[in-house]
């Protein structure tokens, strides 16, 4: 049976208070970052096959801004920080007040991509800090990367330390958006969390299930 | 050609098809993924798999599928093209992705599966003695890959920097 596939309903409502946790800490983060009201939905929890994962957010060739960065210690795994690349150049231009910066996926500035990761790992390292009060483990961030490119090509690193064992992932998905529009409409993006696989059961069995 | 009866046929990660004229198979996203296209023109017969890991050793499932690693892609897909009439010995192959998509400094050494990934189907191809014939590899960047099973052109596109054949 496949280890990912058979994890019951209760274990991926243990997840989804774990993005809950962190991502609410995330949230407000970012809301003093860029000091705007920031509106987190409820985290989205899903044992998702690797196809099906390519296919979010408009499909595997769609153009996408990603944080990235590697979790060690204790509990390890990947976290990604997604928006569409009109939106992560509002959020460029309005960390460095820089009103001419356009992201591409080629010769970018060093000030907007490093505003970019600053901004990641503000957002991740709030997230991992409470998940790692909460489950009472140390959790190591790398520190994280900015990718301008296919989501495919992005997203499937996050895919390779589950992809020995299985051929599903459990993503734990937290969209942040702005309260209100701003020039280009609200400012949306997704806080993604995918464990390796032998964290589920240090996760679980840390909370008591 | 009757243009209007062409199938794209699209294969996922970790999968792998085949096609025959006048359809055409992609693959989409690659990124240390690499994308193994075999193919036998004469018959006009084209097969691909969108590897993601070099080795199947790596595997910790009792069950293994055969696409997802560069040792049992590349063997599968020739049977399967085979299946499909191809002549085993104009079997020819195309490849395409291995890019480092992150420098990410890590313990974990998957962050540089791109060129293990393109060594691993270098090998398979050479051990099976199918020729190579063209490739677009490593780098840094994306691929959304497209090939012709008539022409034998693979379109290769990135981001922002249009498509190429090879």
């Amino acid at each position: 049976m496949d280890p990912i596939k058979s994890i019951n309903e209760v274990k991926l409502g243990i997840l989804q208070e774990v993005g809950n946790i962190g991502a609410g800490n995330a949230a407000t983060a970012l809301s003093k970052l860029v000091n705007k009201k920031i509106e987190m939905n409820v985290p989205v929890v899903r044992v998702i096959s690797f196809q099906e994962l390519m296919d979010l957010y408009g499909g595997p060739d769609e153009m996408i801004a990603a944080v990235f960065l590697r979790i060690e210690g204790e509990v390890t795994g990947s976290m990604f920080y997604l928006l569409p690349v009109d939106k992560a150049t509002f959020f460029a231009r309005l960390l460095t007040g820089m009103k001419d910066i356009t992201l591409t996926n080629s010769g970018n500035s060093e000030l907007a991509l490093s505003a970019l990761q600053e901004m990641g790992n503000i957002m991740a390292g709030t997230y991992l800090t409470a998940l790692s009060e909460f489950i009472q483990m140390r959790l190591t961030p790398s520190v994280p990367e900015v990718g301008i490119d296919m989501f495919g090509a992005i997203i499937s690193y996050g895919l390779l330390e589950i992809s020995k064992v299985s051929d599903y992932a459990i993503m734990i998905d937290t969209v942040l958006k702005t309260e209100t529009e701003e020039d280009n409409g609200l400012i949306k993006g997704h806080l993604f969390l995918l464990p390796d696989p032998e964290s589920f059961e240090k996760i679980f069995s840390a909370l008591g299930v | 050609m009757n243009m209007e009866n062409r199938k794209i046929i699209n294969v996922g990660i970790a999968e792998m098809d085949v096609v025959r004229t006048p359809d055409l198979i992609r693959t989409s996203g690659l990124g240390s993924c690499v994308g193994v296209i075999l193919y036998d023109l004469d018959q006009e017969l084209a097969g691909l798999a969108h590897v993601m890991l070099p080795d199947s050793n790596l595997s910790r499932n009792n069950t293994i599928h055969p696409a997802k690693y560069a040792d049992t892609a590349v063997p599968a897909l020739l049977d399967r093209l085979v299946s499909y009439g191809a002549s085993r010995k104009k079997v020819k192959a195309k490849i395409a992705g291995g890019a480092q998509m992150f420098k990410i400094s890590s313990k974990n050494d998957m962050m540089k599966i791109g060129l293990r990934n393109i060594e691993a189907v270098k090998k398979e191809l050479e051990r099976l003695t199918i020729p190579l014939i063209a490739e677009d590899v490593g780098g840094n960047r994306g691929r959304t890959i497209i090939f012709n099973p008539k022409s034998g052109i693979l379109t290769i596109r990135t981001v922002n920097l249009g498509s190429k054949e090879i």
